[in-house]
C-alpha cells in the first residue's frame, strides 16, 4: 500500500503549488532578448542590448510595473543563421519568458517570428525593417519603420537632393533586409524617372567586391546604392575609392555602426544613409537618453540600434501596464492598440500590420564623423 | 577593354592568394598523403598575427610592412610545426582517416579559440595599412599598390619555394620522402625533420597569404579562412594535388573564374561555378590538370 500512496501525495502537493503562487504574484517578469552580441554584426547586437538593458534598469529602478520588476534573459546568436531559432526555443520552453525582444537583422528576426507566433509569445523586433518580419503573425511587432518607407526615402533623396538620374545597386542576396530595401528603392527610383544602369550582387561575408565594382565603374553611374550591413558597406566604399570610383555611395540603416568608420576610414567621406534617430536631435527626451546612456556605458554615444533597443523595452512595459497582466493574449492586444507612444526614436503608432509608422533621419559622413542632415516625415 | 584588364588584375591578385594557400595543402599531401584541413586556419592566424603586430608598427613604410609579413610567417611556421608535432605525429602510423578527422578538430579548435573575446573576438577588425599605399591611374586602369604587392610577393615566394624544393639538400630530402618514405629512411633521411620542415614551409606561405589577403580586403576575423581555404583546396585538387606548379595554376584559375563570374550578371553564382568546375575537371582528368601518375611529387 505504501508504494501506491506516494504518487498520490506528490500529485496533491503539485496541485497546491500554482494555486499558492497566483495569489500574490510579485515575481519578476521574465523577458527574453536575442541579440548578435558577437560575430559579424556584433555592433548591432551590442548597441541594441545596451539600449534594452538601460531601459529595463530604468523601469526596475522606478519600481517596475503592475507591482513586478523585469528580469532580462539575454541570448547571443553570434550573428549566425540558425542560432536565433535555437535561442528563441530555449527562451520560450526553458526560461518561460513572457515576451521576446529581438533581433536587429531581418533574416534573424524571420527565424524567431514563426516560433514566437506558434508559441503565442509576443515578440518585438527593435530594428528589423523587412516587411515580412511582422507578416509572420499576430504576435509579432516592431518599433521601427519598414523598408518600403526607407527605400522610398532614399530614392527620393537620390533623385531630388543628390540630383542623380543613373545609379547602380549593389545588393546582398543572402540578407532579407538587403533584398527588400533594394527592391523598394528600385521601384521608387524608376517610377520617378530615374534609371538603374546596373545591378550587382554579393553574399554576406564576402570580402572582395572589386569585380562587381569594376563592372559598375564601366557602366558610368552617378551614384551607388548599397543596401547592406556596415561590415560589407565599409569594404565596398574602400574598394570603390581604390578603383577610382568617385560617385557618392548611399545606403540604409544597416550602415549605422561606429565600425563603419573604423573599417572604411576616409573612403566614407560624402556618403549618406537613412536611419531611425540621431543623437544630435535637440529634443529633451533624446538628450536625456543620450546623457543617461553615456553615464551608464562609459561615455559611449548611443546609436540608432541602442535607441531602438531602449524604446522596445518601454514599448513592451507600456503595453503590459495597459493590459494589467503578462497574459500573452492580453499583452498582444495592448501592443496592437499602441497609439502615439513617445520614445527616443519619435512617436510610434502601430498599424493594422503591426508595423510602426514614424519618421526617418538622413545622416552623412563628414570629417570622419556622422552628421545629422535632415528628418523625413512618413 | 579597360574593364577586362581591370578584372584581369583583380583576378591575378585573388588567384595569387589562393595559390599561396594551395601550395601548403599540396606540399603536405605530397609528403604525408593527407589533407591538412587546419591549413585554412593557419592562414587566419597569419592575418590575426599581422593585425596584432601591425598595430605596433608605423603605417605606410616598407620596413614596417616587411617586418609584419615576416613576423606573421614565423608565427605561422611555428604554429604549423606545433600542430604537426602534437596533433598529427602521434597518429602517423594509424589509419589516414584518423589524421583527417584530427585535422578537422584542430581547425575547429583554432576557429573557436580565436573567437573568444580574450584571444581575439568574433567581431571583424580592420587591418592596419602597414605597407605604403599608392594608386596609379593608367589610361582608365586603376593600379593599386596593394594588388601589385600581392602579385609580387606571391611570385617571389613561389620562386623561392621552387628553389628550396629543387636546389637545396632539405628540398631533395622532401622529394625523397614524398617518393618513398621507407627508402628515404634507409639512405639516412630523418622523416620527422622533413615533415616538420614541410609544415613550417607550407604554414609560412599560408601566413603570407593571410597578410596579403587582409591587406587587400582590410578586415580580419576568426572565420575568414574558411572560404579562401576551401577554394585553395579546390585549386590544389584542380592543379593535381601533390604537384607544386599545379597548385599555383589551380589558384590562378579559380581566382580568374571567380572574378569574371563575379563581374557578370551571374555574380551570385560565382562560388557555385568555381566548384562546378572542380567536378568537371575531375570527371575528365581525375589526377588534376598537371597531375600525372609519374610526375615528381613533393
Amino acid at each position: 500500500m505504501h508504494f501506491h500512496l506516494r504518487p498520490l501525495v506528490s500529485l496533491a502537493l503539485l496541485a497546491l503549488v500554482p494555486a499558492g503562487l497566483t495569489a500574490a504574484d510579485t515575481s519578476p517578469i521574465k523577458v527574453g532578448e536575442i541579440a548578435s552580441l558577437t560575430g559579424k554584426e556584433a555592433a548591432f547586437g551590442q548597441s541594441s542590448h545596451k539600449g534594452t538593458l538601460l531601459g529595463m534598469e530604468e523601469l526596475n529602478a522606478a519600481g517596475g510595473i503592475i507591482g513586478r520588476t523585469f528580469d532580462l534573459v539575454t541570448e547571443d546568436n553570434q550573428s549566425k543563421a540558425g542560432e536565433s531559432a535555437t535561442a528563441a526555443r530555449k527562451l520560450i520552453s526553458r526560461d518561460k519568458v513572457s515576451a521576446l525582444l529581438g533581433e536587429v537583422a531581418s533574416s534573424r528576426s524571420l527565424e524567431i517570428a514563426p516560433i514566437a507566433q506558434s508559441s503565442k509569445v509576443p515578440m518585438i523586433s527593435p530594428a528589423s525593417t523587412n516587411p515580412k518580419v511582422t507578416a509572420a503573425g499576430s504576435y509579432v511587432f516592431r518599433v521601427c519603420f519598414i523598408d518600403p518607407f526607407q527605400g522610398t526615402v532614399m530614392a527620393k533623396f537620390a533623385k531630388n537632393e543628390l540630383h542623380l538620374t543613373k545609379v547602380a545597386v549593389l545588393t546582398s542576396v543572402s540578407s532579407a533586409y538587403s533584398v527588400g530595401l533594394s527592391k523598394y528603392f528600385k521601384e521608387r527610383f524608376v517610377a520617378d524617372g530615374g534609371e538603374i544602369a546596373i545591378e550587382q550582387k554579393y553574399s554576406e561575408g564576402d570580402k572582395d567586391f572589386r569585380s562587381q565594382l569594376t563592372a559598375i565603374k564601366a557602366a558610368g553611374v552617378g551614384g551607388i546604392f548599397v543596401p547592406g550591413y556596415y561590415t560589407e558597406a565599409a569594404l565596398v566604399a574602400k574598394q570603390a575609392r581604390e578603383l577610382g570610383i568617385t560617385a557618392p555611395l548611399f545606403g540604409g540603416d544597416g550602415w549605422e555602426a561606429p565600425q563603419l568608420l573604423e573599417i572604411g576610414g576616409s573612403s566614407l567621406e560624402g556618403t549618406y544613409y537613412s536611419t531611425h534617430y540621431s543623437p544630435e536631435n535637440t529634443e529633451p527626451a533624446v538628450q536625456g537618453f543620450v546623457k543617461r546612456f553615456q553615464a551608464r556605458f562609459g561615455g559611449e554615444t548611443p546609436d540608432a540600434m541602442a535607441a531602438l533597443g531602449y524604446d522596445s523595452a518601454f514599448f513592451l512595459a507600456d503595453a503590459i501596464k495597459r493590459a494589467g497582466t503578462v497574459e500573452p493574449a492580453a499583452v498582444r492586444a495592448a501592443l496592437a492598440a499602441t497609439k502615439d507612444f513617445t520614445g527616443v526614436t519619435g512617436h510610434t503608432t502601430i498599424d493594422a500590420n503591426r508595423n510602426a509608422t514614424k519618421a526617418a533621419v538622413i545622416v552623412t559622413v563628414k570629417d570622419g564623423h556622422f552628421k545629422f542632415l535632415k528628418t523625413v516625415a512618413p | 577593354m579597360t574593364e577586362f584588364l581591370q578584372q584581369l588584375l583583380n583576378a591575378l591578385s585573388l588567384g595569387a592568394i589562393y595559390a599561396l594557400i594551395a601550395l601548403g595543402y599540396t606540399m603536405v599531401y605530397g609528403v604525408l598523403r593527407f589533407i591538412n584541413f587546419a591549413h585554412s586556419d593557419v592562414f587566419m592566424v597569419g592575418a590575426v598575427a599581422g593585425c596584432l603586430i601591425g598595430k605596433h608598427l608605423p603605417t605606410g613604410t616598407w620596413w614596417g610592412g616587411l617586418t609584419c609579413l615576416l613576423a606573421a610567417m614565423i608565427v605561422c611556421s611555428a604554429l604549423g610545426m606545433f600542430i604537426e608535432r602534437f596533433a598529427y605525429r602521434p597518429l602517423r602510423s594509424s589509419p589516414r582517416l584518423n589524421v583527417l578527422i584530427t585535422a578537422i578538430g584542430v581547425s575547429l579548435l583554432l576557429e573557436y579559440t580565436f573567437q573568444n573575446e580574450h584571444v581575439f573576438g568574433a567581431a571583424p577588425r580592420s587591418f592596419p595599412q602597414v605597407f605604403p599605399q599608392v594608386v596609379w591611374q593608367l589610361r582608365g586602369l586603376t593600379l593599386s599598390s596593394n594588388q601589385l604587392l600581392v602579385i609580387g610577393v606571391a611570385l617571389v615566394l613561389m620562386v623561392a619555394l621552387q628553389f628550396i624544393v629543387f636546389r637545396t639538400k632539405i628540398g631533395t630530402a622532401m622529394r625523397a620522402v614524398a617518393l618513398n618514405p621507407r627508402a628515404a629512411q634507409l639512405v639516412g633521411i630523418n622523416p620527422d625533420v622533413v615533415v616538420s620542415f614541410t609544415f613550417a614551409l607550407g604554414s609560412a606561405l599560408a601566413g603570407a597569404g593571410g597578410i596579403l589577403y587582409a591587406l587587400n580586403y582590410q578586415s580580419v576575423e576568426p572565420l575568414m579562412g574558411v572560404m579562401p581555404g576551401l577554394k585553395a583546396f579546390v585549386a590544389a585538387v584542380i592543379g593535381g594535388i601533390g604537384n607544386i606548379p599545379g597548385a599555383a595554376l589551380g589558384g590562378l584559375l579559380i581566382g580568374t573564374i571567380e572574378t569574371f563570374v563575379g563581374g557578370s550578371q551571374l555574380s551570385t553564382y560565382k562560388d557555385a561555378i568555381a566548384f562546378a568546375l572542380l567536378i568537371l575537371i575531375l570527371l575528365f582528368r581525375p589526377a588534376g590538370l598537371l597531375g600525372r601518375s609519374h610526375v615528381e611529387k613533393v
